[in-house]
C-alpha cells in the first residue's frame, strides 16, 4: 500500500497545511523549492493543496494566489521520488477538482469529512480509487467524537475503498490518552484492511507527542510540517517528528539532517511568522476549535474591533465545525453589538 | 381536469416522506391548492397520515394516481432525482404541471422571487436545492443593483437535516446550487459550500452570500434591495431573517479591485412537520408551495369554466 514495509510513513504537509499560515499565497516557486528539500530528504508523501483542499480558493478561505492545480502540476514535475498528494473536502471542493488534481499529477487522494460526517466521502473514494489514487480518510474534529463512533465512521470511509483511516486533531485538542484512545479504536475497527494515521496540532503543545504514542498503538502513517508551518499554532514539526522517530529508533526513512535544512533554509526565510502557541491559538486548542480559523478569528477582530480569542471561544462553544469560517463574521458582529449595547448601558 | 368543489386547484403529492408530509402541512392551509390525492410506492405512516385528513392515498405508486377519474392539475413530486427523471414524461403527457423538489432538474431552476413569472406556462419546475432557496434571491438582489462578478454562497445545516439522498452525492448540490447562483442570481462566476455540523442541540439553517460588487458600488442601494428582498421572502418562509446589516469591505486587488457584501441569513422552520431547526428543508417545502399557488391562481383557479 506505502510501497515500502517502513513501520512509520511521514505525509510532509506544509504546502497543504501550511496553507492556511500563508494566507493561501504560495508562490509556484515556494512550492518547487520546498518540494526539492522534502524529495531529496527521502520523504515520500508531499501534500499540495488550498488549506482548505483542492477548490478551497475563495471568499470564505481565502483566495488562493496561484491556482491549486498550478501548484499540484509544479510539484509533481518537480518531485523526483516523492508523491503529490491533494486534500478534498466534500462540500467545499468536487469530483472534478480531483479529476484535475489526478491529470496534474497527484497520486495520493486524501478525503477529509467532519469525524461524524463519513457519509459524504463515499463518492469521492470510489473516484479516487477508480482514477488509480492511493487513498487517505481524514476525519476532522476527531475530538468532538467518542473512539467507539470515531471507529464506526472510519469503517464507511473504508468499505468505500480509504486505503488509511486517519484521526485528524484539527483542534489541536486531543490530550495523549485521548489520541492513543482514538488510534487504538480506529485500528481495532479496520486495521485489518487499512493503515490508520493521526494528524497533530501543536495548540496544546502535543502534536509530536501525540504522534509518537499513536505510533504505538499501531499508526503507521504521521503528518508533519516544516518549521510547524500550518494552522493555528501549526503542525506537529516534520523535523521534530523526523529527530523524535530517529532517537527511538523507528525508520521513517526520512533524512533528519535534510529535513532540518529543509526547513531552516527553505521555508524558514518565507514564513508570515512562526507558528505557536499564542494566546489565540492556545484557546483553539483548548477550546477545541478547527485551527484553521485563526487568521479569520484575527483579521475580523480587527476589523470589528473585537477580541480574537473571545471569537474562538465563542466558536467552540457554538460547535462550529471545519467549512464554518463565515461564523466567525457572524461572531465578531455579535461581541462588537454586545460591546456597544454594554457601552450604553455603562453611560 | 378541473378544480376541486371548493373551487381550488387540485393537486397530489409523490413521496410521503418527511418532505411530503411537511408539504402537505403547508398545502392544507392554502387557499388556492386542494391535495386530493397522496402517492407512494410502500405502504407508509405518510400514507396513513394522510388518510387520517381524509385524503386519497395509495402505495401503488404513480401508476394508480394516473388511472385516477379525477386527475390533479399539479403534482408535487418530494422522490427522488431517479423517479422524477421517470416520472416527468408521464406527468407531462397526462397535462399535469409538476414541482420538483428533486435534484431531477428536468425543468427549469425556480426560485419564487426571482424568475417564476418567466416560466408561468412550464410543465416542470424544478426547486433546486435549499442552498439555492435561501440564497440566490439574495445574490439576485445585489445584481439586481450592480454588476457582481463573482458570488458566493456558504449553507451550513444541522446534520440530521441532511438525508441520504444528500449524503450519497454532495456534489450534486455543490453543482446544481453554483448553476443556480450564476443562471438566476446574474452573475458569471459562482461558488456553492455546504457544511454539515452535528452540534446538539441542532443548529438552525444558516447561510452567507458574499458578492464581489464594484469599487464605486451604492451600498445603500444594495442594502435596501437585500431588505425589499428579504421581505418577499418572508411572505411565505417565515423565519427567513437576517442576522445582521449587509457587510461591506473595501476593495482589494487580491479580488480584481473588487469590493465586497456579506450577507448572513438564518432560517428558522416553521415546524409544520419538521423540526424548526431544519430550516433547509422548511425553505423548499415552503418555496414549492409557494410556486403551486403561484402555478394555481395564474393557470387553473378561476381560469377554468
Amino acid at each position: 500500500m506505502t510501497g515500502t514495509e517502513r513501520p512509520v510513513r511521514i505525509t510532509d504537509t506544509t504546502l497543504r497545511d501550511g496553507s492556511h499560515a500563508m494566507s493561501h499565497e504560495f508562490t509556484e516557486a515556494q512550492v518547487r523549492a520546498t518540494v526539492h528539500a522534502l524529495d531529496a530528504a527521502g520523504v515520500e508523501v508531499i501534500e499540495v493543496s488550498h488549506g482548505d483542499g483542492i477548490g478551497g480558493s475563495s471568499f470564505n478561505y481565502g483566495f488562493s494566489k496561484v491556482e491549486d492545480i498550478t501548484l499540484v502540476r509544479a510539484a509533481a514535475e518537480e518531485a523526483e521520488r516523492a508523491r503529490i498528494a491533494v486534500l478534498l473536502v466534500p462540500g467545499i471542493g468536487t469530483m472534478d477538482d480531483l479529476r484535475n488534481a489526478r491529470e496534474a499529477g497527484a497520486s495520493v487522494a486524501r478525503i477529509a469529512t467532519h469525524c461524524t460526517e463519513a457519509d459524504v466521502s463515499i463518492q469521492h473514494f470510489g473516484l479516487a480509487r477508480s482514477l488509480g489514487m492511493e487513498t487517505v480518510g481524514f476525519l476532522m474534529m476527531s475530538h468532538r467524537t467518542s473512539p467507539e463512533e470515531l471507529a464506526k465512521q472510519s469503517r464507511i470511509m473504508v468499505d468505500a475503498g480509504c486505503e488509511c483511516v486517519y484521526a485528524v486533531d484539527s483542534a489541536g485538542a486531543l490530550v495523549l490518552t485521548e489520541a492513543k484512545a482514538r488510534i487504538a479504536a480506529l485500528v481495532a475497527e479496520v486495521g485489518r484492511e487499512a493503515q490508520v494515521g493521526f494528524h497533530g496540532h501543536q495548540n496544546l503543545s502535543l502534536g509530536v507527542a501525540n504522534s509518537v504514542l499513536a505510533f504505538e498503538s499501531g499508526a503507521r502513517q504521521i503528518d508533519g510540517s516544516l518549521c510547524a508551518l500550518g494552522a493555528g499554532a501549526g503542525n506537529s514539526p516534520t523535523e521534530v517528528l523526523a529527530a523524535t522517530f530517529d532517537h527511538l529508533g523507528v525508520e521513517t526513512g526520512v533524512d533528519v539532517a535534510g529535513v532540518l535544512d529543509a526547513a531552516e533554509e527553505v521555508v524558514r526565510p518565507f514564513l508570515p511568522r512562526w507558528p505557536k502557541a499564542d494566546r489565540t491559538a492556545i484557546v483553539q486548542g483548548w477550546a477545541g476549535v478547527y485551527s484553521s480559523f485563526l487568521l479569520h478569528a484575527e483579521h475580523a477582530a480587527e476589523r470589528y474591533g473585537v477580541a480574537a480569542h473571545e471569537i474562538l471561544q465563542r466558536a467552540g462553544e457554538a460547535g462550529y465545525v471545519g467549512g464554518q469560517e463565515d461564523m466567525l463574521i457572524d461572531i465578531a458582529l455579535q461581541l462588537a453589538q454586545e460591546r456597544d449595547l454594554g457601552a450604553v448601558g455603562a453611560r | 381536469m378541473s378544480t376541486s368543489s371548493r373551487g381550488k386547484a387540485r393537486a397530489a403529492i409523490i413521496g410521503p416522506g418527511n418532505i411530503g408530509t411537511d408539504l402537505l402541512a403547508k398545502l392544507r392551509r392554502s387557499e388556492s391548492i386542494e391535495v386530493t390525492h397522496v402517492v407512494g410506492v410502500v405502504e407508509s405512516e405518510g400514507l396513513q397520515r394522510a388518510r387520517s385528513m381524509g385524503i386519497e392515498a395509495s402505495a401503488e405508486g404513480l401508476d394508480w394516481l394516473l388511472s385516477r377519474d379525477d386527475l390533479p392539475q399539479i403534482v408535487f413530486d418530494a422522490t427522488s432525482a431517479k423517479a422524477h427523471r421517470a416520472a416527468a414524461p408521464r406527468l407531462e403527457e397526462a397535462g399535469i404541471v409538476a414541482v420538483d423538489l428533486t435534484p431531477a432538474a428536468v425543468g427549469p431552476l425556480v426560485s419564487p422571487p426571482v424568475n417564476f413569472r418567466d416560466h408561468v406556462d412550464a410543465t416542470n419546475i424544478n426547486m433546486i436545492s435549499c442552498g439555492a432557496q435561501a440564497t440566490v434571491p439574495i445574490v439576485h438582489a445585489v445584481s439586481s443593483v450592480v454588476p457582481v462578478a463573482y458570488a458566493e454562497i456558504v449553507a451550513s445545516v444541522a446534520s440530521k437535516s441532511a438525508g441520504p439522498g444528500t449524503r450519497a452525492n454532495i456534489d450534486e448540490f455543490t453543482h446544481t446550487t453554483s448553476r443556480a447562483v450564476r443562471e438566476l442570481g446574474g452573475t458569471p462566476r459562482g461558488k456553492a459550500i455546504i457544511v454539515l455540523n452535528p452540534v446538539e442541540p441542532p443548529m438552525i439553517m444558516r447561510d452567507t452570500i458574499f458578492c464581489a460588487i464594484p469599487a464605486d458600488a451604492d451600498h445603500d442601494a444594495i442594502t435596501e434591495s437585500v431588505h425589499r428582498r428579504v421581505a418577499e421572502v418572508q411572505e411565505y418562509v417565515p423565519g427567513y431573517t437576517l442576522r445582521a446589516e449587509p457587510q461591506y469591505d473595501d476593495p482589494r486587488e487580491k479580488w480584481d479591485g473588487n469590493g465586497r457584501v456579506t450577507v448572513f441569513i438564518e432560517v428558522l422552520g416553521a415546524g409544520d412537520y419538521l423540526p424548526t431547526y431544519a430550516g433547509n428543508l422548511d425553505i423548499m417545502t415552503a418555496a414549492a408551495a409557494r410556486v403551486g399557488e403561484l402555478v394555481a391562481t395564474t393557470r387553473f383557479v378561476g381560469a377554468d369554466a
